[in-house]
């Protein structure tokens, strides 16, 4: 069974649509490549599914439950989207780190406050804690920040910066890990290392889906590649399939400068 | 010369008393409008029109029109015009009126600071929060006040300092604050008459009370300095 399923969504800004019919699905353990040109809709597709935006129509499935319908106003009640948030995780292109704390506690912060509401909170709060610290360090390490734990954001560099993030999104264990652009505030030093541990999040089959311009890393990486253009989905499908026998002109003029360079 | 000398000791005990009051009204308007500021502030920012357009309006209004006539009316309002002194005679009724007047003016000014605050944390630590299952107030709490506090300190250090010699203007509603002790040996008051010397000594009370205030907000600036 998909893990995300995506119904018709459509949105618009004042009267603008940035999102025209967008339906596409993805399985678990698989990675969903978004590419396409700025302003193709595809960063508000992201919002779309973290309920940073709010479609107009359409629906939204996790693992077949329906967390979002357009024609459903039960799905729209800000208490129930808090909890539907935490099907996603989503790294922001400008990071976003708290910057009052450490790497350690921007990776710890949301967790502590969701376990205030377990019902055991109280009569386990230190050892609930320690827990939450063990997998926060884990995370870190994974992410080659084992000695930059106890730093502040303004002290460390971009990449790190953005592999704090992952990490603090990784931390709630979201279903499906969005990446808006993850790369594209770095220098070309400092994304390699940010794409190497995407890589292999990609490998441990961490549902991803990766908006992205880094054309190579989206037809080495995901399993799955979607180019939109002007509000819609043009063309899906494998990366071969969209990379090297893509229908459209418009995908093939799009892709040119990547694949003649 | 010898005279003054014999005066000083006179002069400075009735200052003392003078400046206690300054004091108290000093701290008590700081402890009201920091929380009632922010309170207004939410109110200007609120998404419910009707009640973000009375909070401007107030707000202009409070900023609008000098606090020496604020606080004449607030003390003077309810006694002559509707007939119900409400803040009682004598030294404590007319320290209530002041402390009303001052808290409520103070906060109008904190709030816009605050606003401002709120408004320059960036739009993205609050959508990070959100992102991962926040609630709004704790977002509010844990990720956006202490960088709105961090940004507003330099503005607020400014307001407080001001507040330290406004507390003067309770003056004209004869709160026996600093200014009015001083005055007090111009028309005469224990033996002493005609004396301006000692309105000038008040000058040096400020300026020491605002020295140790600029020390400690310096201090929280600095301590404030480990994140950007």
């Amino acid at each position: 069974m998909a893990i995300l399923e995506a119904e018709h969504i459509c949105k618009s800004f004042d009267h603008t649509e940035v999102l025209k019919d967008i339906s596409f699905s993805l399985e678990e353990g698989q990675v969903l490549s978004i590419i396409g040109s700025s302003g193709s809709g595809k960063t508000t597709l992201l919002r779309c599914l973290n309920f940073l935006e709010r479609p107009d129509s359409g629906v939204i499935r996790v693992c077949g439950e329906t967390i979002f319908d357009g024609n459903d106003k039960t799905t729209l009640q800000e208490s129930e989207i808090r909890k539907k948030r935490l099907h996603f995780g989503l790294v922001f292109q400008a990071f976003h780190l708290f910057p009052q704390y450490t790497a350690l506690q921007n990776v710890m912060l949301a967790k502590e406050l969701l376990a205030k509401e377990q019902p055991d909170y109280k009569a386990r709060k230190r050892e609930i804690h320690e827990e939450i610290r063990v997998l926060a360090e884990e995370l870190l390490r994974q992410m080659g920040l084992t000695d930059r734990m106890h730093n502040y954001p303004h002290q460390l560099s971009g990449g790190q910066c953005q592999r704090v993030a992952i990490a603090r999104a990784l931390a709630l264990k979201p279903d499906i890990l969005c990446f808006d652009e993850p790369t594209s505030a770095l220098d070309p030093e400092l994304t390699g290392e940010v794409l190497k541990v995407m890589k292999e999040l990609a490998e441990q089959k961490t549902t991803m889906i990766i908006v992205t311009h880094e054309m190579a890393f989206a037809r080495d990486v995901a399993s799955h590649v979607i180019f939109m253009d002007d509000g819609y989905i043009l063309e899906q499908g494998t990366p071969r399939q969209v990379f090297e026998e893509s229908h459209e002109e418009r995908t093939r003029q799009f892709l040119s400068r990547f694949t003649q360079g | 010369m010898e005279l003054m000398l014999e005066q000083v000791p006179i002069v400075i005990r009735s200052l003392n008393v003078g400046f206690l009051q300054t004091l108290k009204l000093f701290f008590v308007t700081l402890l009201g409008a920091v929380p009632l500021g922010l309170a207004i502030a939410f109110g200007s920012m609120s998404r419910f029109r009707p009640l973000s357009y009375f909070t401007k309006i107030v707000v202009w209004i409070i900023r609008g029109t000098p606090l020496m006539i604020q606080l004449l009316i607030i003390y003077y309002f309810p006694g002559l015009v509707l007939g119900k002194p409400i803040w009682g005679g004598g030294e404590s009724g007319r320290f209530l009126a002041a402390s009303v007047s001052f808290i409520f003016n103070y906060a109008c000014y904190f709030s816009e600071i605050y606003r401002g605050g709120i408004q320059s944390v960036p739009v993205g630590q609050e959508e990070a929060g959100l992102v991962l299952g926040m609630t709004r107030s704790q977002i509010f709490f844990k990720v956006t006040l202490l960088q709105m506090i961090k940004r507003i300190v330099p503005p607020m250090s400014n307001e407080i300092i001001t507040l330290v010699k406004d507390t003067s203007l309770a003056r004209i509603i004869a709160l026996q604050e600093i200014i009015w002790a001083g005055q007090a040996f111009m028309k005469g008051s224990q033996g002493i008459s005609g004396a301006i010397w000692p309105m000038f000594f008040t000058a040096v009370y400020y300026l020491i009370f605002s020295g140790i205030l600029t020390v400690l907000l310096g201090r929280l600036e600095k301590k404030l300095d480990y994140f950007r």
